[in-house]
């Protein structure tokens, strides 16, 4: 995983609620078999519509999306975060996000940024004209006038996300943890085992 | 495990059990007892685990199916030789898990075995889905077999590849929440009805960062498929996760499923089973009641799960929404649906219906719609109506009871089981500007094919539409015996 620091940069202000995973990146866009090139398909219906944020010259290549509550409801699709990647979308700010995408988010090294309602209304304004600041590190949104917004983000994701860490990688070194717990739910529960004839 | 005493809800002690490593930092490593793989979050994580020189750690907790991309017609010719796939792209990522799991040593249940099915109908289905035990699958409506008393929930393909390589995921424990409804059910009110009630009670977020337990007089007496079916729409309202206690319906259901324990492994598993139930005293973070009385037969009319109304309701008026980013999403949602306000929802025709999905493709849905197709035919205005069985095992069941030769009679299409047009990544699509009466549990824009109009329903409601034409009141049109 990439590492993340400080991200600034233009903001995509699309404030809507509610962007669920079909609008990210649509159905017809899941059957491919690898990670990239889904940029294309991103938020495709929106970009439909005259005026969208995605096809205005001045939002061009914005590193930040601004967005309304519930932001990533819908399915699993990972591939709504790789689209917002391919696109260049390195963090998204939201008054809430679906717990799912967020994880699938922050495994692609994007960030999401929770910040209350009035908050983010403030950075949609800001956005229209001017440049947005996030710092990962001090935990704050900035702008270019006195505007500096605290967020929370849990310590494991922030160190991940600091150093670019794998998280496969971290886990892996814990598996005497994981056989010793194998070990104990063979003889708490062994009707779990063996479920499925290994191929 | 945590040896408090205190008292502990469903949630927790799956929870406590499953804890390889507790953090400071409050994230836990639990462990991973059930991992169901299908075609499309997969392909990316298999190639993470090559790319790395990993191996699947646990390939007997792991099992493989083909649903999104496969088609609902034919697969063999009248010779029996297979017949490919069209869209090549499909094709591409259905022989992608062929190939990953034959390399990663994990069990495949091929397209042409009568096991084959929607992930999460094949799971309850094969008794692979335990009560207590963690489950999950990178789709979102893993939820679904928290209905039998087990922690499920949709994984991200990053995820997969965590579990594939670990069978462990990282995680913050949930708040928890209990819904509970109470009563008796009012006529031609179904889980469907009561799944659409409860995400509007809650609303499309209302349960984000909770997992959901289901209690009262409504789930106690309810089947297990229908406890599929309210356990399947949880992540609708934003929860992760949604659980129903298991109890003796729940050991029948099991009891002599092919992957269920036997013998001796049986009583001890059943015995561990029945401790699992929630506490008295124990304390859930949020409760939510819902009189059973108070839910009628549903359909929505927007383009968000919880934008439902009776079906002898109307189109709402946006401006009803005291809510302004609301007002803004309903006039949206209204202008895409091609719906007016005032407008009466028996009143709206319908070109195309859709019976089936993981929240509804059940031999209990089947029946259900069969009973009111008996005898019965499609209306003319409507293009195409599917019956899409949630397995190859439901299907031979359905075939067995004859509901096959009610649905043809009555001129639906009975087809082959998958995913189908709940997604619309295979050929089956609601063209743009069509209407459908869909049994699935997604009414997004563009769910069903690119400017789709989906009414979400429940099986009897979609097969009342499909002989009258129009969404209508499943009441008003008699069931009929179908056995
Ligand atoms: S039937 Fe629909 S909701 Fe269920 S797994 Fe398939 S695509 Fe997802």
């Amino acid at each position: 995983m990439r590492a993340i620091g400080t991200i600034e940069g233009k903001a995509y202000p699309l404030g809507r609620a509610n962007i669920d995973t079909d609008i990210i990146i649509p159905a017809h866009w899941l059957k491919t078999v690898t990670r990239e090139g889904l940029g294309r398909g991103a938020f495709e219906t929106i970009r439909a519509e005259p005026g969208n944020v995605f096809d205005d010259e001045r939002w061009q290549g914005a590193p930040i999306l601004i967005a309304g509550e519930n932001y990533g409801c819908g399915s699993s699709r990972e591939h709504a975060a790789w689209a917002m990647a391919d696109l260049g979308i390195r963090a998204v700010i939201a008054p809430s996000f679906s717990d799912i995408h967020s994880g699938n988010a922050f495994k692609n090294g994007i960030l999401t940024v929770v910040l209350p309602q009035e908050q983010v209304d403030r950075l949609l304004e800001v956005a229209q004209e001017h440049p947005i600041t996030i710092d990962l590190e001090s935990q704050t949104v900035t702008t270019p006038y006195q505007d500096r917004f605290r967020f929370e983000i849990d310590a494991f994701r922030k160190d991940c996300l600091l150093k670019g860490l794998d998280e496969i990688g971290i886990t892996m070194e814990l598996d005497d943890a994981i056989a010793a717990h194998e070990v104990k739910a063979h003889a708490d529960t062994p009707w779990v085992e063996g479920a499925a004839k290994a191929a | 495990m945590a040896t408090t005493t205190s008292p502990r809800t469903l949630y927790e002690k799956i929870w406590d059990a499953h804890v390889v490593q507790q953090r400071d930092d409050g994230t836990a490593l639990l462990y991973i007892d059930r991992h169901l793989v299908h075609e499309v979050t997969s392909p990316q994580a298999f190639d993470g685990l090559r790319a790395n020189g990993r191996k699947v750690r646990r390939a007997d907790l792991t099992l493989a199916v083909a649903d999104h991309n496969i088609q609902t017609t034919a697969r063999v010719d009248a010779a029996g030789n297979r017949l490919p796939v069209e869209d090549p792209e499909s094709a591409q990522q259905l022989a992608a898990l062929v190939k990953n799991t034959a390399e990663f040593g994990v069990e495949y249940i091929e397209d042409l075995a009568p096991e084959q099915g929607i992930v999460h109908v094949v799971g309850p289905e094969q008794g692979f889905t335990l009560p207590g035990t963690t489950v999950v699958c990178g789709d979102s409506h893993t939820a679904s077999h928290g209905a039998l008393g087990a922690l499920a929930f949709g994984i991200g393909t990053s995820e997969v590849e965590h579990v594939l390589a670990t069978q462990t995921l990282l995680l913050k424990r949930s708040k928890s929440l209990e819904v509970r409804v109470d009563g008796p059910l009012g006529p031609g009110v179904t889980p469907k009805d009561v799944a659409l009630a409860i995400v509007a009670a809650l609303g499309a977020g209302g349960g984000a960062g909770y997992v959901a337990e289901y209690t009262g007089s409504v789930f106690r007496e309810m089947s297990i498929e229908g406890r599929l079916t309210v356990c399947n729409m949880s992540i609708e309202a934003g929860a992760r996760a949604g659980l129903v206690a298991p109890d003796e319906a729940t050991f029948s259901y099991l009891r002599d499923r092919p992957r269920a324990p036997k013998g001796a492994d049986w009583d001890k598993a059943v015995s561990y089973w029945r401790s699992l139930a929630t506490d008295a005293g124990a304390l859930y973070d949020k409760v939510v009641t819902i009189d059973a009385s108070t839910i009628v037969p549903l359909v929505t009319w927007g383009t968000s799960p919880d934008d439902s109304v009776p079906i002898t309701g109307t189109v709402p008026d946006p401006s009803s929404f005291a809510d302004p980013s609301r007002r803004a999403a309903a006039e949206k949602s209204l202008a895409y649906m091609g719906l007016t306000p005032g407008q009466r929802m028996q009143d709206v025709s319908v070109d195309r219906i859709f019976i089936g999905s993981c929240t509804n493709s059940r031999i209990e849905d089947l029946r259900a719609a069969a009973a009111v197709a008996k005898g019965r035919h499609v209306a003319g205005n409507v293009k195409q109506a599917l019956v899409v069985p949630g397995s190859g095992l439901v299907k031979k069941q359905a075939e067995a009871e004859g509901l096959d030769r009610i649905f043809i009679e009555a001129g639906f299409e009975w087809r082959e089981p998958g995913c189908s047009m709940c997604l619309a990544m295979n050929p089956d699509k609601v063209p743009a500007g069509e209407r459908c009466a869909s049994t699935s549990n997604r009414n997004f824009v563009g769910r069903q094919g690119p400017g789709a109009r989906t009414h979400l329903l429940s099986p009897a409601m979609a097969a009342a539409a499909a002989v009258t034409g129009r969404l209508t009141d499943v009441r008003d049109i008699a069931a009929r015996e179908i056995a």
